[in-house]
């Protein structure tokens, strides 16, 4: 355990401030042991009450002499803020959006799972376990999953007690349907915007807590660094993006709720502002980032439009309940679907993967939709998408009931292609979506700096290499209200009544000036491109060489592409304006800059793996029927990898997954 | 695919809270028809950049009508020409070539200009933070299925909890009150059976802080029209009895002691 150190005794042992400012690119070592996931002892299903029996408690009124920073207000970060706050906790909230209740989560349309086997048919917290670890190509470690499963029927109860309007059936109980991946009905949906509904729900607990004074909240406020001192997370560095000011904040602890990269493909689903800069700027002080290649290319977006085109849409996986894909039988046939006979119908899901049919998990359906296309068989004026028919539901179940079930998503697809899917096909096309990657955390979910937390999807814990539908709103909020407001006790317990370094610290200072000179130095580059014509290229670059199918040969191209472009935008970057009042460019700087370090991580990543499983798929290692073939044998490891100063360079260490409960066997939806 | 020509923007441009602010145009010369409204917006902050000149700053976020963070006035209606849909959702084909589009942020007292297109709408936070919840610490709730709730009051409760909180409802109300969105919040709880114990205390909390920042309603309707979500204003009349209640049921509470 760190030990606090005061800030009066700090400058005697420490170097100067100025010999900190340039300080060496590389970070202190976080930890030289092997990583050590701190996975309590006992059967699977004892190991979270055993944890719970034998961590350490602090007493309530204690409680608030630990100041909590929570970077991030999605369904994460809203729930942990507010539990930590009403276990007694003094909470600093941050987020770049005006409001807590604009994040990302906000957009997940289609529904959140969990074990409530309300249907009768079968469900179990061994069965959501077994599904996820399987769903995710056995890369996910056990412990986490189990421990998600479990927790996954509390937040039904706790989401329904704040009023979240879920489905209803007649008699007043709660509505389920299926999502991918799953032969059970365990999806809780409030119509086609489950995540506006959780999110709001966990935003008024926060916002509480705001009113109450236990919480406070800083808005349009982005982080751009986190410090480190003696080895622990001391707090984080700010800039106030209304008026450019850079801040430090310390704290006892530090969680970061931070959100996925998608936005590294430049197109994706993921709304505008995600970005990598806080997990990024974590591993670059010694965070472990895990996994990075695994990206998960959702199935059903519509497809691009045009080049002017700033992100695609998706449309919720909940529609390939009722909606049948299908591409025609010939390469080239032009006609309209209307006028394909059945038989000239490739129903390609139905076809490869009887038993799971359009409900195939989405890496699966992505890849599918990719050969389709692929092979000269897509529709649509650009021929690049696949079609999503609800006529078969239509004539079965009746408009209105198809309008009721998925109304808001039509109106969203007519608005967005002019289309009226009531009468003709949904086109979609798969486009980045999550990331399954992220920092390193132990069972704790603290990553490998002391005192540093991530929960929700900036971690990598819980989906292995491929995301289910509807479990990423469910492992947001486990981590959020049901295992870090457990879990960072037993960090802060022992550092009671013991002072922790301010924001005088020098490192605090350094970290502010390297921060600001960062900044200025976007400003200062005055070259000719924007940061987002930098983005789109570096997208591009991504996407191309390691998107939905990856090959050695691509991805040594991309990783001499990107440090060549990474280059460029060093050097040719042009952002206008000033750094004193709000800059949309100069924020956009910081970010592609986070992404193109990230990508060549990414890169690097996937072609260190040599196997591919979930959403990394090698097309060299496939099987004769092109399905994903997984190396048991000397790739059942996470990667993690270490920041030494270049992405280029980073060092990988493996944590072994171990599995005692599951067999490893080949993942199979046939 | 088609595109647009020669249109003319007339963009408010404002450096700061200080700034007197000015109208300014652009020209576009050709857009595909297939763009969004911010799309459009995008291509000429490109050209802006090219040219070493400022970007227009405008909120935005998630693009697909949900997060609430795009506002813009288009030619004098909240959230532009088509009914039930954000700015972000809104595309080029619903203009023609030649068209001179104005645009301007929102204009409201409780909604302060930060810098050309954005303004801050942090007042709608405040209104939550005074009571727009139901209070249920984590860890003690209930079996989910404990309390069934009729499909008709979750269904009502959910169109009251669609709101996106963009204040396109202030913006467009003469008045700049923010009735629609409150009582959209208030409806949402105070409809749903979990939301009863404190249904008169948090409505009247609510209301009372809407008060000490947006102006009052005097029933124009422009609100409903702007909504993006087509909230109906029908839960204005509901927040108001219930208001009615909460003081009702105050003065017996008084008049007994
Ligand atoms: C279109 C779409 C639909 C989806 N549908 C579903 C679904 O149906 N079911 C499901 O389970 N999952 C779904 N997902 C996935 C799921 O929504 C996300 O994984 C999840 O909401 C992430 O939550 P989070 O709390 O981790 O992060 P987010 O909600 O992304 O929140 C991130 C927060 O961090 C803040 N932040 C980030 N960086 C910084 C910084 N540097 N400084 C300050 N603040 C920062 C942001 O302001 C924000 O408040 C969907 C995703 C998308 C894109
Ligand atoms: S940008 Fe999210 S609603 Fe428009």
């Amino acid at each position: 355990m760190a030990t606090a150190r005061t800030v009066k005794k700090a400058p005697a042992k420490k170097a100067p401030a100025k010999k900190a400012v340039a300080r060496p690119a590389a970070p202190p070592r976080a930890r030289a042991k092997p990583l050590d996931a701190k996975i309590p002892k006992g059967p699977i299903t004892d190991k979270w009450d055993n944890y719970k029996a034998d961590m350490k408690l602090i007493n309530p009124n204690n409680k608030r002499k630990f100041k909590v920073i929570v970077v991030g207000s999605g369904l994460a970060g809203a729930s942990a803020a507010a539990s930590l706050a009403e276990l007694g906790y003094d909470v600093d909230v941050f987020t770049f959006h005006d409001s807590p209740r604009r994040a990302h989560s906000i957009a997940a349309q289609g529904g959140i799972n969990a074990a409530k086997n309300y249907r009768g048919d079968g469900d179990s917290v061994h069965r959501l376990f077994y599904d996820t670890i399987k769903g995710g190509d056995f890369r996910a470690r056990e412990a986490n999953v189990y421990r998600l499963a479990q927790t996954s029927v509390n937040i039904i109860d706790q989401m329904v007690a704040q009023g979240v309007p879920f489905a209803r059936e007649y008699g007043g109980l709660l509505d389920t349907r299926s999502f991918g991946g799953s032969q059970l009905q365990r999806t809780f949906y409030a119509r086609g915007q489950t995540g506006q509904q959780l999110l709001l729900g966990a935003y008024q607990q926060l916002a509480r807590q705001i009113g109450l004074g236990t919480v406070k909240l800083w808005n349009r406020s982005e982080l751009v660094d986190v410090v480190t001192i003696d080895g622990r997370c001391a707090g984080i560095v700010t800039r106030d993006l209304v008026t450019g000011a850079v801040q430090s904040h310390a704290a006892h602890a530090t969680v970061l709720a931070t959100g996925g990269y998608g936005n590294v493909f430049f197109l994706s689903t993921n709304a505008m502002q995600c970005n990598v800069t806080a997990g990024w700027r974590a591993h670059r002080k010694g965070a472990f980032f895990a996994n990075p290649c695994y990206t998960q290319i959702h199935p059903t977006c519509i497809p691009q439009s045009d080049d002017t085109q700033s992100k695609l849409t998706l449309m919720s996986e909940s529609l390939r309940n009722d909606g049948r894909v299908w591409v025609p039988l010939k390469a080239g046939d032009e006609r309209p679907a209307a006028q394909i006979p059945e038989a000239e119908r490739d129903y390609y899901l139905e076809r490869m993967y009887p038993s799971f049919g359009n409900l195939a998990p989405r890496d699966i359906a992505s890849r599918a939709a990719k050969r389709a296309v692929d092979s000269g068989r897509g529709v649509g004026p650009l021929k690049n998408g696949v079609n999503l028919d609800f006529a078969a539901a239509i004539a079965r179940l009746g408009k209105d009931v198809v309008k009721e079930r998925y109304g808001n998503l039509f109106d969203m697809y007519q608005r967005i292609t002019g289309e009226d899917p009531y009468a003709t096909p949904m086109r979609m096309y798969p486009a980045s979506h999550y990331t399954m990657g992220g920092l390193w955390v132990d069972y704790e979910l603290m990553t490998t700096i002391p005192g540093l937390y991530a929960a929700g999807e900036v971690n990598f814990s819980d989906h292995g290499a491929n995301r289910l539908g509807a479990s990423a709103l469910m492992q947001g909020l486990a981590d959020g209200y049901f295992v870090l407001p457990q879990t960072i006790g037993n960090y802060l317990a022992p550092m009671l009544n013991k002072p922790i370094p301010g924001v005088e610290h020098p490192e605090f200072r350094a970290a502010e000036e390297e921060a600001a000179q960062r900044f200025q130095g976007y400003l200062n580059i005055g070259g000719t491109r924007s940061p987002d014509w930098f983005h789109r290229e570096l997208g591009k670059i991504i996407w191309n060489d390691c998107g939905m199918a990856r090959d050695k040969a691509g991805l040594q191209r991309a990783l001499s592409e990107l440090p060549a472009l990474y280059d460029e935008f060093k050097t040719d970057l042009r952002v206008t304006g000033d750094g004193a009042s709000v800059n949309q460019t100069l924020e956009k700087a910081g970010r592609v800059d986070d992404f193109f370090q990230l990508g060549m991580l990414m890169c690097r990543d996937a072609l260190e793996r040599r196997e591919s499983c979930g959403g990394h798929f090698r097309t060299e290692y496939q099987d004769a029927e092109g399905e994903a073939q997984r190396d048991d044998a000397n790739f059942a490891h996470v990667a993690a990898w270490e920041f030494t100063g270049d992405p280029m360079k980073s060092t990988r260490h493996k944590e072994e997954l171990e599995f005692e409960t599951i067999h490893l066997a080949k993942r199979s939806y046939k | 695919m088609s595109h647009l020509e020669n249109l003319v923007l007339k963009i408010w441009r404002q450096n700061g809270p200080g700034d007197a602010g000015r109208f300014q145009s652009y020209r576009i010369d050709r857009i595909s028809d297939e763009a969004s409204f911010l799309e459009m917006l995008d291509v000429l902050n490109e050209k802006l950049i090219g040219e070493g000149l400022e970007a227009i700053t405008f909120d935005h976020d998630c693009r697909e009508g949900i997060c609430g963070t795009c506002s813009l006035m288009i030619d004098g209606r909240a959230h532009g020409p088509q009914k039930g849909t954000a700015t972000c959702q809104l595309h080029m084909r619903m203009f023609k070539s030649g068209d001179t589009i104005v645009v301007e942020p929102w204009r409201a007292t409780a909604f302060p200009i930060i810098k050309d297109l954005m303004v801050d709408r942090s007042a709608f936070d405040r209104i939550i933070e005074s009571g727009g919840f139901i209070t249920a610490s984590t860890g003690g709730a209930p079996e989910a299925n404990l309390t069934p709730v009729p499909k008709p009051v979750a269904d009502a409760a959910m169109d009251a909890a669609e709101c996106i909180g963009c204040g396109a409802c202030v913006a467009a109300c003469p008045n700049g009150a923010a009735n629609l969105f409150a009582a959209a919040k208030v409806s949402h709880l105070n409809l749903l059976p979990q939301g009863q114990a404190e249904r008169w205390s948090r409505v009247q909390a609510m209301v009372e802080s809407m008060d000490d920042y947006f102006g009052s309603c005097t029933n124009h309707g422009e609100c409903e029209a702007a909504c993006p979500k087509e909230i109906s204003i029908d839960f204005i009349a509901l927040m108001h009895s219930d208001y009615l209640k909460a003081k009702i049921k105050d003065r017996k509470l008084i008049s007994q002691q």
